[in-house]
Formats: structure tokens, C-alpha cells, sequence
């Protein structure tokens, strides 16, 4: 099986949102009742319910505006930080096509995931006491389409295929527009590519890590605990132990807030 | 260059062809806007202006091209009106203060915007472009105002940028390159809208970017099949294929004929217009295939002299209770036009009102609660029947590419939901048999050929076929008919408009589609991607009018020997050998230098200099009719032309919608400072128009939920609001105001106007009070005004204030 990745190559994406739609529609997600954000961006967040956003910001480079868009849903990691925080068999899977898909038959709820992704993806619903998110459209894929947000995309920006092809593409274009690839860590791979442009740092771009790793915790997590409980534990236990992790390490690796990316000001 | 068009939000498909462009060819591109957009933020160079001032900007691209030599000679000579001598006691903004000669009581007498004859009744020319009354000179002088100085003293930009903008643009003045301009509503919606769009036409046209591949002007469409409507005469003034609506003092064909063909002595020129007469013959003969034509003309309605039909005018009968009824058929006025609060007024008026759409519109329910009105007031019979979606419907749309390709089906639309033709055949059927009780004139209808859905002997209506509607348009043979030896039976297709006839023996219904069908074949649904030029042409995708040529005026794209100025993207070229063009569809088979390029004009020249317009032959800069500043290049601060409804008040015969508490006929004057801030309208990639059919979406209403003005951080400052606070705007027409939402943002900065500063604000104009999601109508605003010429409404720049709502 092909390994694939999804190509978003930001300097032609005019924030049209059509793959924030697209995506709604092919999984079946219900609106959310937003109201004004101040900005574009709505809904204001990624949610249980909105798997993929466009970002906008508005920044100042030298006295001239930059209105910054980006497309922001799972980055479908190699190494998935989720999968392996994950207790419950099932519930997060890596695919060999490289997504990472979720499966609310399995999932507990235990927000584990949550807490260990480097890019904030996963979301919770208290109701369905369970997490949802992007899939790389796995339903679609594996059928020989691409994922619903790239068929929609209408300018290029978007696009699916192989990881060598899709890696070429990057580089050439990045080379093109004087840009650079993200992440551009050779220690921490993802099915998701960006070709950011040049002239703008990346930290501009809100919610968007600037060095994905694979977290301390996760690995503390994996190694130490997670065979014993699966072997050992299990049950209510587990879960407590679990509990008592996930509080910890979420203070610590929250990065501080831009003050809201949402407004418009 | 994008300009008076926010593309990457509302044409988002027409970006995939921008960026290829930028991609393949390393083309660059230019966004010219009062606020930075989406597709601002996607250009290689963005450029201010204040709503409003297009001219002053183009102007100064223009003087910059002249004073430059940013020119292609060889195309403006040849093929413009360059070297036309014009009528010397023609004068212009140079030499009468900002208007043209014959200007009398609010219209030009014309008479001096003429050519000098020669004893041929051709065009005298001057091919050295130096007499000083050829058009070259007259332009070049009017032009000369133009100074970046000024120019940016009236569009509040920055010089340095708008340097940048005119050398890159102008450079495209080499024979073999080129440039295009897609432009929408930002250009049109103006007192000067069509002056916008002939400035855009001059440029082109010096640079010698008409009929080139990359050239020309790319009208961006509000609605996917306007072009189509506008084919087909959705409009008061034209019939099908750009005929004209019949006048009162034309009472017959003959006169009719007469006044509409114009004629050319010069052998050089097609003037393909010359062929009027077949092509009215075969439009009369697909309404009316019985009757003979004079008696046809008799049934054609006919418009008063002088008296617009437009929706403004409409509206204002309306409000005097002049009309009796109204059909709305996929439109909403009552949140689409403007001084909306009138419009809904003047629905009011009506007896009855039949809306046909998809949801039930702001118009179709203006007599409800949600409309702020007591429904016990209001005595219109309202009809909303449900219309079937493009998804629903069998047919063809025309793109602003003149492509008219088909659409199929996928499902049957809902409930009692019916396509617009199934609904309109049943209405012209019910139309016919209450006329056979008698009524006014009832010939034309009874007489009417409608081979479409007859009824059946149940009394049920067979659904049309919309496959013999397209027949109908491309047109049949009424009579076996031999053309160059060969014979064509009766109800054959017509080959193309080549075979149209004058004596009534062809129909068509719209001659520009004559071509489109095939005695085989339907050609819109032909869907071939090949394209062996790599130019983009897709001769095997759909169809084109006319007669599928993909560029129209391409012998403009070659010099006069038939060599492409462009050698790497030819569009046509002249085969020697084979004494045949080669490539497009060429604009008429003549070997190359016989015949003028632009054929649709009687003399043949693409027109610098244009005596058609109503508001004169070179645009002009005037100010909105809303505006505070004063105009910098005359005492004419606005157009003089135009019409004015508060110049009825004042006369005393506007009472009528006076008297109704509205003033909508009122506009703010340049020293009222109770409206100090500049506002426009327009539309955001969410949203669809007045909002019909995205506001109902959910997961439309769930990215845009609420109606917003976006202001700058400095007005917000001034006005103490913040970003997501409730406002109110108010202008000189809506002293309550419009609460909405503020998205204060640094796309928005103030302008700079001789020292002063001046504020700019926009809103959407995509809500009202029915759907999902419910908003602020924005139209309750704006001016009820239109262009001198097409009367399109001033949506793009007026007057209000904003004011935080406290509490």
C-alpha cells in the first residue's frame, strides 16, 4: 500500500473555505450555531464537530498588511503521539496509507490524545464522551479518491498523492516562491506538508507549532506505563492512573495564547 | 490586473486559472481595491483607491502609458479610431470645465461628438496621429490632467506604489506580451459604471491587449448564467442576441430596420451589423411563425422614447402605485436593490405578486411580521411558488467566457417545486385560453408559437422540452431552401447565422446561438479537454457564440499581413499555402489586411474615443453623487447626467414617496457632516447575493451567522468601538439605521484626501430578515441612483455614519 500525503501549498490559498465545507459534508458534520467572531474564522476553533478550519490573521511586515490563511486540520504524524498515548485498542489507528484515523466504537473518552498532539487537533464531546478528527478522508482514500477537502479546493492549494511525488512537489514549489517546508524536521514526519511563503514567519501563523516533537510525557507515557496497564491494569485503575497523567502534562505543554486569533483586531 | 472585483472571494473557481497563469507563465498579478481582500492578499502588488475614483486611477495609467510611449503603435494606428478626425468644435473636460460640448438641461446634444467625413461618408484619418482634432491628440490631451500628483491627491494612494502598478502594467505595451482585466461589480455599481469599464477598454486598446491570447477585459459575472440572461435580454433594452426593444416611434419594420442597421461605405469594413435585418426577421419568426413579419413587429411591445425601464424607475412606478403587478422570478429585491426600505414600500402597492424561488425570499414575505410591518396593512395577493435548483433542471448556462455548455439533471426537485420553464409554459397555456374569452390586443399571445409541453387530454401539462427550446434558439429552416447548392428541408437546423434570412423563410431565437445545434448534435454538451494549442481554447469543450470562436475581434490578435503579434501563444494565423486562417475560429474568413478587425462596428475601429455613451466620448472623473470631497479635475463635481430623484422633490412630483416616510430619493450633500465616512457594499465567498439561497445553509449560516461592517482601527478608535461590538449606520436616507456587527481590521486604513483624512467602511449586503441565519439589510442605505447610461444602481460609494449602540 502507497503511503500519501496531503500537500496544502499556502501562497494559493485565498481562504475560500470551500474545504472547511467540503470536509462537513463528506463526514456528515452538523453545523455549529456560531455567531461573530470579529473575524473570518468561524467557527472560531476546531470542534468535535469541525475537523477542518481555515485560520486567518491579520499581521503588520513593515507597514504592509499580510492577511494570512491556513488550513488547519490533523497532520496525520508517522510517529502519532495520539496512537500511542492511546489505551484503548482500536480507538486510534495508523493506517498504511499514513492516516491516522479515529474510531469512536473504541474510544473511551479518556482525552489522552488530546493532551499528547503536538498540533492541539483531537476534540472532545462531553455528550458522545468521545474525541473526533480530521481521518485524511480514510473512507475516500482507500477507494482511490482524494480526501474530500482537496476535490473541493478551487485554486491548487490543496492537493493528495504519493509521499515521494508529493515531497518533490513541496520542495520545487517552496524553491519557486522562495518559501519553506513545514514541518521541516527530519526527526518528526507527518502525511501533511506545508509550503509556507516567504516573508512571513511561521510564528505568525496562529496555532501552528513551530517545533512539532514528539512530547517528553508521550514517550515517559509509552514506554514506562502504557504496556503495564494495558497488560496489567486495565479497567478503572488504568483509568485513574491516566487521569492523573493527562493533568499534569497538560499545564505544561500548553503554549501561551496569541490573545485570540479570532479577533480582529 | 483585478479592479472593482474581489475575485479570489466570489469567483473562487477563477483563481485555479490565475495561479496557472502565475505558475506556467510567471504572469503577476495586480489587485486594485479601497480594501485589502482575499485577493488582495494573493497578489504580487496591491494598490489603494478610494470607491469611487477607478478613472483618476486608470487616467494616470493612462497619461503614464502616453507620456511613456507605453504604446503599441502599430495596433493603435490600424486598428483603433486613433487616427479619426474629429468634428472641431468638439470640446472636451480640457476646455469646458469638466464636461463635454452640447451639454443642455441634464442630457448632451451630441452633434459635435462626430466624425470629419470624407465625400464617402468615411471617417477622415490622420495616420500620423498628429492632427490635432484626431481622436490620438484629443486624447492625449485629455489625459494629460491625469498627473500622479493629482491622481493620488483624488484616490488617497501612495505614488510610489501606483509607479509600480503603471510601469508594470504599461509594460505589457510590447507586441508580444499582454495583460488582462477581470472587473465586476466594484466597477460597475458607480453613477459612472460604464465609463469605469470604457477606461479599462482605452487602456487595453493602447496597449494592444483586445483580441490577443491573455488580453482583453473579463466581465466577472454576479450570477453563473448572467451572461447567459443578458444573450437571451433578461433586460428592458435589448432583445435576444442584442437586438433592440422596439420604440414607440418606430411603428413599422421598416422604420424599425431602418434605425437599427448602420451602414458603412467603406469597402474594408464588415460592419457586420449590416445584417440586422435577417437576424430580426428569424427572432420574429420564433415568437410568432404564423403571422407574417410587419404584423409580427405590430405584436413586438414597444418602449416610450426616452423613458427608462430599468428596475430604479420600476421601482419608483411602483411606489407611485402605477403597476399592478409583479412577477419576481429568482430575485430579491427587497434586500437587492437599493433604498430596499422603499422597495418594500412600493410592494405594497402592487395588487399581487408572484415570487418564483427557492426559498421564500425578503420579498415574498415583506408583508410579514419578520418584515417589521402589521400584515393587516397590506392588501397584495402574494403567490410564492416553488422553483426547481440548477441541480433540478435540464438546460444550458452561458459563462463570461460566452460559453454556453449544457447541464443535466441529477434529481427531481422537491415537493410541488417546478423548473422555471415547466412553470412558464403552464402560464403562457393558462395565458392563451383566458385570452380566447377576449381581452386587450390578445393576437400576440394567441398567436404565440409555443411548440413546448402541450396539454394533454386530461388537462395536465406534458413537460417541456428543454432540447427543443435550443433548437428553437440555434433556429430551423421555415422552408426547403437551397444555400450555395445545397438543399435544407423545412425544419432543418440553420448551420449558422451565415444562413439567417431576411424575408421570414429561417427562425432563430437568438442569432448569436445560430450554430450551437446541429441536425446531429447538441454541441453545449460536447466535453472533449483536448486542446492542441495549449492556449486554453478547448474548441471540444461546450460551445462558444458565435460560431464557437473562442476569442472574439482575433484579427486584432495579428498585424496586417496575418502574422501574430504574440509568436509563442498565437491566437489565429493566415496559412499562405492554403490561402485559410489557422488556429481560433478567425472573426470572418477574409484573407488578412482586407478587412478591419473589430467587425461589429460600423467603421470597423475599436473606439479610444466613444460618442455611444451617454456621458461622454472620453470617461471623465466625477465624484459619487455621496461624496465629501471635492472633485480635483473640474467644477463638474458629478456626473451632470445622471438622473436625480431629489431634484423631483424639489420640483414637488416626489411626494408620493415622500409621503410614505421615506426618503430614499434624498442623498447626502459633500458638506453634510452628520455622514462624514465613505461606505460600499459587496459580497464575501459565503454568501450568495441577496442571500436567498446560502442564508437557509446551515453550514453556510455557520461561517458567516451574522451581518457585519468591517472599519478600519483608526475609525474604530474614533468612534470608541471595538471588534464585535453592535453598531448602528445610519445614512442621510435611514436616519434609525442598520444595527450590525463590528469587524473592526487593519484591511481597512483611511485615506488621505488633500491633507484631510477620510474614513471608508464597507458591508455585506448578503442579509435580511428570512433564513438561518438573519441580519441588517444593507441596501437600507444606499442611494436610489444609477448610471448615466445603464442606470445600475450606486451600490459602490455613499455616505454614513457609525455610532456604537450603547447599552
Amino acid at each position: 500500500m502507497a503511503e500519501y500525503i496531503k500537500l496544502i501549498d499556502i501562497t494559493k490559498c485565498t481562504g475560500c473555505r470551500a474545504c472547511q465545507v467540503a470536509c462537513k459534508q463528506w463526514n456528515g458534520l452538523p453545523a455549529e450555531n456560531t455567531t461573530f467572531t470579529g473575524s473570518y474564522q468561524n467557527p472560531p476553533d476546531l470542534s468535535y464537530n469541525t475537523w477542518t478550519l481555515i485560520r486567518f490573521d491579520e499581521i503588520d511586515v513593515e507597514g504592509n498588511i499580510k492577511w494570512l490563511m491556513r488550513h488547519d486540520a490533523c497532520m496525520h504524524c508517522e510517529d502519532p503521539a495520539c496512537v500511542k498515548v492511546c489505551p484503548s485498542p482500536g480507538a486510534l489507528v495508523k493506517t498504511p496509507e499514513g492516516a491516522v484515523v479515529h474510531n469512536p466504537k473504541y474510544c473511551i473518552g479518556c482525552k489522552a490524545c488530546m493532551i499528547a498532539c503536538p498540533f492541539n487537533v483531537p476534540r472532545y464531546s462531553p455528550e458522545k464522551d468521545e474525541i473526533a478528527k480530521c481521518t485524511l478522508c480514510y473512507d475516500r482514500i482507500t477507494d482511490g479518491k482524494r480526501p474530500a477537502c482537496v476535490t473541493a479546493c478551487p485554486t491548487g492549494c490543496l492537493d493528495f498523492g504519493p509521499k515521494d511525488k508529493m515531497i518533490k512537489k513541496a520542495r520545487a514549489r517552496a524553491e519557486e516562491v522562495g518559501g519553506y517546508i513545514y514541518p521541516n524536521n527530519p526527526k518528526y514526519e507527518t502525511h501533511v506538508l506545508y509550503v509556507l511563503p516567504k516573508g512571513v514567519d511561521m510564528k505568525a501563523y496562529s496555532h501552528l507549532n513551530p517545533d512539532p516533537k514528539m512530547p517528553a510525557t508521550v514517550l515517559w507515557w509509552k514506554n514506562l506505563f502504557k504496556p503495564f496497564t494495558l497488560l496489567g491494569m486495565g479497567g478503572v485503575a488504568g483509568l485513574a492512573a491516566l487521569h492523573y497523567l493527562i493533568k499534569g502534562p497538560h499545564e505544561v505543554e500548553e503554549k501561551p495564547s496569541k490573545g485570540g486569533d479570532a479577533d480582529g483586531e | 490586473m483585478i479592479i472593482g472585483s474581489n475575485a479570489a472571494e466570489n469567483h473562487p473557481i477563477s483563481f485555479k486559472w490565475v495561479n496557472e497563469a502565475r505558475e506556467k507563465r510567471g504572469a503577476k498579478l495586480i489587485n486594485v481595491d479601497p480594501r485589502f481582500t482575499r485577493t488582495s492578499a494573493t497578489a504580487d502588488l496591491y494598490a489603494r483607491l478610494r470607491s469611487g475614483t477607478d478613472i483618476a486611477f486608470i487616467g494616470g495609467m493612462i497619461n503614464y502609458a502616453l507620456q511613456n510611449g507605453r504604446i503599441q503603435w502599430d495596433y493603435v494606428r490600424d486598428y483603433t479610431n486613433a487616427a479619426f478626425l474629429v468634428d472641431p468644435s468638439f470640446k472636451g473636460p480640457v476646455n469646458l470645465d469638466g464636461v463635454f460640448s452640447g451639454l443642455n438641461g441634464g442630457k448632451y446634444n451630441k452633434s459635435t461628438w462626430a466624425y470629419q467625413l470624407d465625400e464617402d461618408g468615411n471617417p477622415k484619418k490622420d495616420p500620423s496621429l498628429n492632427d490635432p482634432n484626431c481622436v490620438f491628440q484629443l486624447l492625449k490631451r485629455h489625459y494629460a490632467r491625469y498627473t500622479i500628483e493629482k491622481v493620488c491627491s483624488m484616490t488617497g494612494g501612495d505614488p510610489e506604489v501606483y509607479n509600480q502598478v503603471y510601469d508594470l502594467y504599461t509594460s505589457t505595451c510590447k507586441p508580444e506580451k499582454s495583460a488582462t482585466i477581470m472587473y465586476a461589480m466594484g466597477s460597475t455599481q458607480h453613477t459612472y459604471g460604464s465609463q469605469n469599464v470604457r477606461i479599462y477598454a482605452v487602456l487595453q486598446l493602447l496597449l494592444g491587449n483586445i483580441g490577443v491570447a491573455g488580453g482583453g477585459i473579463n466581465a466577472l459575472r454576479g450570477e453563473s448564467n448572467v451572461q447567459g440572461s443578458t444573450d437571451h435580454a433578461a433586460l428592458f433594452h435589448i432583445l435576444p442576441g442584442y437586438l433592440k426593444t422596439p420604440k414607440a416611434s418606430l411603428q413599422t419594420y421598416a422604420e424599425y430596420l431602418e434605425a437599427n442597421t448602420p451602414k458603412s461605405n467603406d469597402k474594408m469594413s464588415a460592419n457586420w451589423w449590416g445584417n440586422y435585418p435577417k437576424y430580426a426577421a428569424s427572432l420574429l419568426k420564433a415568437f410568432w411563425r404564423d403571422v407574417d413579419l410587419e404584423e409580427a413587429y405590430r405584436y413586438m411591445p414597444k418602449i416610450d422614447d426616452g423613458v427608462n425601464y430599468s428596475t430604479i424607475p420600476i421601482i419608483e412606478q411602483m411606489a407611485r402605485g402605477n403597476i399592478q403587478g409583479l412577477f419576481c422570478w429568482g430575485q430579491n429585491p427587497a434586500v437587492g436593490c437599493p433604498s430596499a426600505r422603499l422597495v418594500r414600500r412600493a410592494l405594497a402597492k402592487l395588487d399581487w405578486l408572484v415570487a418564483v424561488d427557492l426559498w421564500e425570499t425578503e420579498t415574498a414575505s415583506f408583508w410579514q411580521k419578520d418584515a417589521g410591518v402589521d400584515p393587516s396593512d397590506i392588501k397584495t395577493e402574494v403567490f410564492l411558488l416553488p422553483a426547481a435548483a440548477s441541480m433540478e433542471k435540464e438546460g444550458s448556462i452561458s459563462n463570461s467566457g460566452r460559453w454556453a455548455q449544457w447541464r443535466y439533471k441529477a434529481v427531481d426537485p422537491p415537493g410541488q417545486a417546478r423548473d422555471d420553464l415547466a412553470i412558464m409554459t403552464e402560464l403562457v397555456y393558462r395565458l392563451k385560453d383566458l385570452y380566447k374569452a377576449g381581452g386587450a390586443f390578445p393576437k400576440p399571445i394567441l398567436n404565440l408559437t409555443w411548440d413546448y409541453g402541450k396539454k394533454g387530454l386530461d388537462g395536465s401539462f406534458h413537460h417541456p422540452s428543454v432540447h427543443e427550446v435550443a433548437k428553437e434558439i440555434n433556429g430551423f429552416f421555415l422552408k426547403d431552401t437551397e444555400v450555395k447548392g445545397k438543399l435544407y428541408k423545412a425544419g432543418q437546423m440553420v448551420p449558422s447565422f451565415a444562413y439567417l434570412k431576411e424575408d421570414g423563410s429561417t427562425c432563430s431565437g437568438n442569432w448569436l446561438y445560430c450554430n450551437s445545434i446541429s441536425d446531429t448534435e447538441n454541441k453545449l454538451m460536447r466535453r472533449s479537454t483536448s486542446d492542441p494549442t495549449g492556449l486554453g481554447f478547448y474548441h471540444n469543450w461546450s460551445w462558444c457564440w458565435p460560431v464557437n470562436r473562442r476569442i472574439i475581434y482575433n484579427r486584432a490578435s495579428v498585424d496586417k499581413k496575418g502574422r501574430p503579434w504574440a509568436k509563442d501563444k498565437p491566437v489565429i494565423w493566415w496559412d499562405a499555402l492554403t490561402k485559410k486562417w489557422k488556429g481560433d475560429v478567425p472573426d470572418g474568413g477574409w484573407a488578412p489586411g482586407t478587412k478591419y478587425p473589430f467587425i461589429m462596428l460600423p467603421h470597423g475601429h475599436a473606439r479610444l474615443f466613444a460618442p455611444g455613451l451617454a456621458d461622454g466620448p472620453f470617461p471623465e472623473h466625477y465624484e459619487p453623487l455621496e461624496s465629501q470631497i471635492k472633485n480635483f479635475m473640474s467644477s463638474q463635481q458629478v456626473s451632470p447626467v445622471i438622473m436625480r430623484w431629489d431634484k423631483e422633490i424639489q420640483k414637488g412630483v416626489c411626494d408620493p414617496m415622500l409621503a410614505e416616510g421615506c426618503c430614499a430619493c434624498t442623498y447626502g450633500s459633500p458638506d453634510a457632516e452628520k455622514f462624514p465616512i465613505i461606505c460600499t457594499t459587496y459580497r464575501i465567498t459565503e454568501h450568495w447575493q441577496a442571500g436567498q439561497m446560502t442564508r437557509w445553509l446551515p453550514w453556510l449560516a455557520e461561517l458567516v451567522p451574522n451581518m457585519f461592517v468591517e472599519m478600519s482601527e483608526e475609525l474604530a478608535k474614533e468612534k470608541g468601538v471595538k471588534s464585535g461590538d453592535k453598531v448602528k449606520v445610519t445614512s442621510i436616507r435611514n436616519l434609525e439605521g442598520i444595527e450590525v456587527y463590528a469587524m473592526v481590521t487593519k484591511r481597512f486604513k483611511p485615506f488621505q484626501i488633500n491633507g484631510k483624512i477620510h474614513h471608508q467602511a464597507g458591508m455585506l449586503w448578503h442579509f435580511g430578515y428570512k433564513g438561518r441565519a438573519t441580519g441588517s439589510i444593507a441596501n437600507d442605505l444606499t442611494p436610489f441612483v444609477g448610471d448615466a447610461n445603464t442606470m445600475i444602481p450606486e451600490y459602490k460609494a455613499f455616505l454614513v455614519d457609525i455610532n456604537k449602540v450603547r447599552g
